[in-house]
């Protein structure tokens, strides 16, 4: 017993990620811990997506379950789990069955080698963000296997369309990073790194964040990414695989219930896997914003406010609306409801400030508001685009993306050369 | 050009063969498909996802118009019209009671058909709109939808305060109007015509200039002059190209002589200039409301209209310029109260038949794009 | 970092292999073959990372099980499953199989009792951290010219398919 104690505190003196430490015990916990991080935050996407969308659109949204419709994800998640469960009469019912499982499989186990921080990943791999990729490409796998295992055209048709768009895109995107890996190499060694957590140290170390390296080399490297990672996801406007006007739901057609929420699961878990991926390669991962224009130990103590003032500022805007709630009865249980959110949320906030945990979580504060960042992009689409074409899509990544992709690396590796004085003709 | 409608829809003799030889696909879409704009159900051929020939299935909103209309009297079958069109419902009004005041050679007072001319382009508007919204949806732009919706909302509410419905409004009667307009009805829309104004260029905003919108409609459902005419296409499909051919000028009805408006046309007969024609005409309707609004002569509102109307021995067909195109009624009356035959000439139908012509060798994704540029209602199709 | 449990692993993962692989062979359905040969590579993919080998592994995840199988599942999905099903599983090449599979069964016994002597214990200390850094070197040094005239190859076979496909360039 005393071996085991024993065994869990000593992770605790140590100063890297519990997979890296070899500590059982950890890890798991870490895993829990960024599993249900992840469900929530598709919980909260379901949310804000519908929100934010209606809000761009001038109609309200969820509004009826809990305030403001707080509660509405978990009344569809119930709805969901109740569903009648339907495989069609002539489906490969194994693959059918299957296929929801891989896409998640796929979507959830990149998020080992996420670093949230510089020990808050559960693991750090040599090839990390080569892990990162080769599991997210797996989905397509999933996506395939549904499609073809309905039986039924539109899935199939949806299923084809996703598995050319994810393969061209994976091309663009490959170049995209290997030119942002080569800028971890910049130091007096002159060998980068593949790891995840490595690439944030590099950025680091080298005091720029990689998208404004060689500007515009980075930033274009990163337009190249943040293209491919919506390709990469069948997000609006390259949702061509679900492209609900044509293809009615594309390769999840024949889904229902259970089985369809876990593709938006899915869905939802590789939209901010990718997004983590662009965050870590070019937005500084868990580094805080502006370390060198405001640098110094005061701004470090004012950038660490930011957390609990986050969450503050979310309390004081459910405090607001709980004033402005209609005074009827009827609205009384929501209006106590958004004021018990809101309290919950200014607890957090001010649990925030003790200095002790705001120490901890920052870095997972930067590296979560950075990735939010880009789930706002991810709506924003959505709620602007109009959709590709097929083809348009394919001449895109392979006409267009490939081979700017292509030069940026090329020029990214002259410029490194020429900088690293290692350029001998 | 000929040859390509001479060819049946799924004359396979000579189909485009791809290296592989790979399944030719048969997509049935439709008739309970999201982008089929009601039951339209569209047989599709595809090479992957080219698309060899289509054959379109009509018919299942057929609810027999013309035939109720040969066993009611004329005043009776007025309100059956507006469901045809439903979108465009005073449009449709507007064709039927101008053609039995001609078969009775009565002319509406001018006061009414300035009422008309007013409800006919705010209806012309609202349908334009109906249009823009659910054609960007079809080609993936959520949000044009809602801000068509919400526009279209305050014309509506016009209708209704002046009919009492919004939809199928039954606005006119034959020899005029039934009812003098309301307390404000002026104001009311010349503050619309204010609001719709920049809500225009709100729409143009979000899709005129957009990459991905010009990749997407330009070149896409090319239909030439002479394939419209040999068709008999007519309406914005018709005049985006080239042809200007707009029956307001050319045969005009009501009162829109008297108006100063211009007809817009393109070049290409694509899906995008078809959607900058549709743009310039609601400018060109707020522009002809804003001058039927200033010049609303006062007056009666109703011609002096025989109690029961039974118009002479004789046939009559008269054409007007609904939003999707030439809607034209052919009544023939046989000297009794109910019409011998009526038959409709909807725009939709016709239009629907150049859906073929214009899909051929393109992608599935553009039948989706042709079938919403083409603005049919099935409820005029099948009638 | 010390390894967890090698030897159960290594079963675990060979044993996977061996019934993707045998599945591959065994599955009248063309897309469940293609299936269990994904199985198989992501398991030999596991044991490249035992092997201290993890940028092969990403590499064979990458390329083989994320790449080059959905292109086979891609083309296999395009074929008519129906009509493939009722046909005759071709097998008239048994013999050349049953030579190819004695052949093998051979070497193997023979590595299998005199391995020891031919393959010392060990021959390379483990690099675990800086993996990737050495094959890159080597790849880029010692070996450039292997890797030239492998993507050299490589850009015959892209054009090669181009011209098939292709009717008219």
């Amino acid at each position: 017993m005393n071996a085991f104690v024993q065994y869990i505190e000593s992770y605790l003196t140590s100063n890297v990620t519990p997979g890296a430490a070899g500590n059982m015990f950890w890890a798991s916990i870490y895993i829990l811990i960024v599993f249900t991080g992840v469900s929530v935050g598709v919980i909260c996407m379901n949310w804000l997506e519908r929100k934010v969308l209606a809000h761009m659109q001038v109609r309200l949204g969820p509004m009826r379950v809990g305030p403001h419709g707080l509660l509405q994800p978990f009344a569809d998640a119930l709805k969901l789990l109740l569903k009648e469960d339907i495989i069609p009469a002539r489906a490969d019912s194994v693959i059918f069955w299957s296929a929801p499982f891989i896409v998640d499989l796929a979507a959830f186990t990149v998020f080992v080698v996420v670093p949230f921080g510089p020990q808050h990943a559960i693991t750090d791999m040599n090839i990390g963000i080569l892990f990162m990729l080769g599991v997210s490409s797996l989905s397509v796998l999933g996506i395939v296997m549904a499609g073809w295992a309905s039986n039924s055209h539109y899935p199939l048709i949806g299923a084809l369309r996703s598995s050319a768009q994810m393969v061209s895109y994976e091309v663009a995107m490959g170049f995209a990073v290997v030119s942002a890996i080569l800028m971890t190499s910049l130091n007096a060694t002159g060998t980068g790194t593949l790891s995840m957590i490595g690439i944030v140290e590099a950025q680091k170390a080298q005091a720029e964040w990689f998208i404004f390296k060689f500007f515009p080399l980075g930033l274009i490297a990163f337009f190249i990414f943040t293209v491919a990672m919506v390709a990469e996801t069948n997000r609006a406007p390259f949702d061509l695989a679900e492209a609900e006007s044509e293809l009615t739901a594309g390769f999840h057609t024949e889904y229902s219930g259970f089985r369809w929420s876990l593709f938006f699961l899915a869905e939802y878990g590789a939209m901010m896997a990718v997004s983590s991926i662009a965050v870590t390669l070019w937005l500084g991962g868990w580094l805080r914003p502006f370390p060198n224009w405001l640098s110094g130990s005061t701004w470090d103590s004012i950038f660490s406010y930011f957390p609990g003032a986050t969450f503050l500022f979310l309390a004081t805007l459910c405090f607001y609306e709980t004033a402005r709630m209609p005074k009827h009865p009827y609205f009384r249980i929501q209006t106590i409801g958004l004021a018990v959110f809101g309290a919950l949320l200014a607890l957090i906030g001010l649990l925030l400030f003790v200095p002790a945990v705001s120490v901890r979580i920052q870095d997972i504060f930067w590296f979560t508001a950075k990735v939010a960042g880009f789930m706002y992009l991810y709506i924003w689409y959505r709620g602007t685009f109009p959709r590709y074409r097929f083809d348009q899509l394919m001449r895109m990544g392979w006409k267009v993306l490939l081979p700017i992709g292509l030069g940026t690396l090329i020029l990214t590796a002259g410029v490194a050369l020429i900088q690293q004085n290692l350029w001998r003709p | 050009m000929a040859d390509q409608r001479t060819l049946s829809p799924l004359d396979l003799d000579t189909p485009d063969k791809t290296f592989l030889d790979a399944n030719e696909l048969v997509i049935n879409m439709g008739p309970q498909h999201p982008a089929t704009h009601g039951v339209l159900r569209v047989i599709l051929r595809l090479d992957g996802e080219k698309v060899l020939g289509l054959e379109c299935v009509i018919g299942y909103l057929h609810r027999g118009v013309e035939k109720i209309g040969e066993n009611r009297t004329y005043a009776m079958f007025n309100p059956y019209v507006d469901r045809m069109d439903y979108v465009a419902a005073v449009s449709n009004g507007l064709g039927y009671c101008e053609a039995v005041e001609k078969l009775l050679a009565i002319e509406a007072p001018s006061r009414a058909q300035h009422v008309r001319v007013i409800l006919t382009e705010l209806n012309r508007i609202a349908s334009h709109q109906l249009w823009l919204g659910t054609h960007a949806l079809d080609i993936g732009a959520i949000t044009p939808l809602f801000y068509t919706f919400r526009d279209r909302e305050e014309i509506l509410k016009i209708f209704e305060k002046y009919c009492g419905a919004r939809l199928t409004t039954h606005a006119f009667r034959i020899g005029g109007l039934q009812y003098e307009t309301y307390n404000g009805f002026e104001k009311e829309v010349k503050n619309f015509l204010n609001f719709f104004r920049p809500k225009i260029d709100e729409y143009e905003e979000l899709l005129t200039t957009n990459r991905i919108w010009l990749e997407r409609t330009k070149g896409i459902g090319k239909i030439s002059a002479e394939d419209c005419i040999a068709l008999g296409v007519t309406g914005p499909v018709l005049r985006a190209s080239g042809v200007k051919w707009d029956i307001r000028k050319a045969q005009p009805y009501a009162n829109y002589k008297n108006f100063d408006f211009e007809i817009p046309t393109g070049q290409n007969g694509d899906t995008y200039d078809r959607y900058i024609v549709r743009m310039i005409e609601m400018r060109q309707a707020v522009r002809i409301i804003e001058q039927a609004v200033d010049s609303l002569p006062e007056g009666p509102i109703m011609a002096k209209v025989p109690k029961v109307m039974k118009p002479p021995v004789g046939e009559v067909y008269h054409s007007i310029e609904a939003p999707k195109g030439e809607l034209g009624y052919f009544i023939v009356s046989d000297g009794s109260t109910q019409p011998y035959r009526v038959r409709v000439r909807p725009p939709s139908f016709v239009n629907l038949q150049a859906l073929d012509t214009m899909c051929r060798g393109q992608l599935v994704a553009d039948v989706i794009a042709v079938i919403g540029t083409l603005d049919i209602v099935l409820g005029e199709v099948d009638r | 970092m010390a390894p967890i449990a090698t030897p159960f692993f290594f079963y675990l993962l060979a044993a996977i292999m061996l019934i993707g692989g045998i599945l591959v062979i065994m599955c009248r359905n063309a897309v469940h073959s293609a299936l269990a040969l994904i199985v198989t590579l992501l398991a030999q993919s596991a044991i490249y990372l035992m092997l201290y080998a993890p940028f092969v592994a990403g590499v064979q995840i990458i390329l083989y099980a994320g790449g080059i199988m959905v292109l086979f599942l891609f083309v296999i999905m395009l074929v008519n499953i129906d009509r493939a099903l009722k046909e005759r599983q071709f097998n008239s090449q048994w013999w050349v199989g049953i030579i190819a599979a004695t052949t093998l069964g051979g070497l193997f016994i023979a590595v299998y009792t005199k391995g020891k002597s031919i393959f010392p214990e060990r021959i390379a200390s483990v690099a675990e951290a800086d993996n990737t850094q050495r094959v890159a070197s080597l790849l880029y040094g010692q070996y450039m010219f292997a890797f030239e005239i492998a993507s050299l190859l490589l850009l015959v076979a892209i054009i090669g398919a181009v011209v098939m496909a292709k009717k008219r360039i």
